[in-house]
């Protein structure tokens, strides 16, 4: 089969599968969104508590980032879908969202606390002078101040968020990759077609992904 | 007003402060000199505790402050401070910045806490650049605004470490007539500053530091025409030898 042929069969079949890759691109975006959501309260959470004078605290949040960080992403989600979702009841969409979560959370926790880092310490000095607590002089200068900071690196995190996503494949969840496996089961002999299909959906999400984040940079003045 | 008694402080095993005392009365300026590294800016920090002061006694409004049970930012809302590097919000505009602490600590309402800005930075001499950026101004314009933002908060007592130190000479005249104002409305003050021409014309009391003692405190008259102690008069004639040498190539 020459290339113009393949070429014909290839976007006969991206066309023939659009309204169920479709379907399947919101479930990624669900999840996504789901798993960067919660990642980015427990980022700032653990932000928190690893740069904290308390001990205890800056202990805990370096246990669970060394742990996170160290261990596949694969491993997380299984543990949390064949260990905690049985007991606790929770559904497939949710244990793969929450393993996204947990384990984007680690590494949204160490880009919050270089972004607060980078913020001179005369700005939480001029705060505290001024008779502001410290958590209200971190979430009225520090943070504000150390997010804007943080929105390349955490751009990066996203897209990074966004394809691991497809890991979810593993718990049962329909979602882009899944459903490219099990076109390619149906149709044996396409199996490149569809996971090519799979991945234009990824990288076109990526691209507008990007995009929305450059414009963003730029409405925010971000080397400022 | 202030005082502080037998003030230890030690970075590690540095001992910055070494049992230094203090006193300082209703509407006095006093003004901190001595070499770098003498102690004077740490001593000014631990007064409104961004340092804590290993052993000692500091007394506020004639209270001892304790500050492990004390709520210490209630004492900070008393004493104001201005910074070497402004230490300005870069995300706020110039009224933001001043409104800030108290429309967020005293809970002043947004309409009252701007007219009192404006009028603060009026004061200042910055009516016009409420709605700059920090980064749109000049060093001593960015000085100026730390004062008023400082004043915004009602403080009885200010401390300024070393205002002048980070701008140009040309910028250094704005910020010192500020405080000269505020001195002259009887605020009390406590001053870092290598200006000497400064603390001799406005301070009520000079103290020279060196290696983490106060070795002379004196009327500006005495200290800068006969100081008492040998090593007051060998840092003051270094200094101003240094000064009226830059006056003489300026």
């Amino acid at each position: 089969m020459g290339i113009f042929e393949w070429s014909a069969t290839f976007y006969g079949l991206l066309v023939a599968s659009a309204p169920i890759f479709i379907q399947a691109t919101i479930l990624t975006l669900k999840l996504t969104a789901a798993a960067l959501g919660i990642g980015i309260l427990i980022g700032l959470v653990f932000a928190m508590m690893k740069i904290s004078t308390n001990r205890l605290f800056s202990c805990i949040a370096d246990a669970y980032i060394t742990v996170i960080r160290g261990t596949p992403l694969i491993v997380q989600i299984f543990w949390i879908y064949y260990g905690l979702a049985p007991v606790l009841d929770v559904p497939a969409f949710w244990a793969a969202s929450l393993g996204l979560a947990i384990h984007n959370g680690a590494y949204i926790a160490e880009i919050f606390r270089g972004g607060i880092q980078s913020i001179s310490r005369g700005q939480m000095e001029a705060a505290r002078s001024l008779g502001m607590s410290y958590l209200l002089a971190m979430r009225r200068i520090i943070l504000p101040q150390a997010f804007k900071r943080s929105i390349p690196p955490l751009g990066n995190q996203f897209i990074i968020g966004l394809k691991d996503s497809s890991l979810a494949a593993f718990v049962t969840m329909p979602e882009l990759f899944m459903t490219a496996m099990r076109r390619a089961a149906h149709q044996p002999g396409y199996a490149l077609e569809y996971y090519t299909i799979a991945g234009a959906y990824y990288l076109a999400l990526v691209v507008i992904f990007s995009f929305l984040v450059r414009k963003l940079e730029r409405r925010l003045d971000v080397d400022k | 007003m202030i005082e502080v008694r037998q003030l230890n402080k030690y970075f590690g095993d540095l001992h910055v402060l070494k049992d230094v005392d203090l006193k300082v009365a209703q509407g006095e300026v006093v003004c901190l000199i001595g070499a770098s590294g003498s102690g004077k800016s740490t001593l000014l920090r631990c007064i409104n505790f961004l340092e804590r002061a290993q052993s000692g006694e500091i007394y506020i409004q004639g209270r001892l402050v304790n500050p492990g049970k004390d709520d210490l930012d209630k004492i900070r809302q008393e004493v104001g401070m201005v910074f070497q590097l402004f230490n300005l919000f870069p995300h706020k505009n110039v009224l933001e910045n001043v409104i800030e602490a108290p429309v967020m600590v005293k809970k002043i309402p947004v309409k009252q806490a701007t007219e009192e800005a404006l009028a603060l930075l009026e004061k200042v001499g910055l009516s016009d650049k409420a709605e700059s950026y920090p980064s749109q101004l000049s060093g001593g314009q960015k000085q100026r605004v730390a004062i008023a933002r400082a004043l915004a908060m009602r403080p009885k007592i200010m401390l300024f470490d070393e205002p002048t130190s980070a701008l140009d000479p040309e910028l250094v005249g704005e910020v010192l007539a500020v405080m000269k104002q505020l001195a002259r409305e009887g605020m009390t003050m406590i001053v870092v500053t290598h200006e000497m021409a400064f603390a001799r014309e406005v301070a009520n009391w000079v103290v020279y530091m060196d290696e983490g003692r106060i070795v002379e405190v004196s009327k500006p008259a005495q200290i800068f025409d006969a100081p008492r102690e040998a090593r007051t008069r060998e840092f003051l004639r270094r200094v101003l030898q240094t000064n009226n040498q830059q006056s003489a190539t300026a």
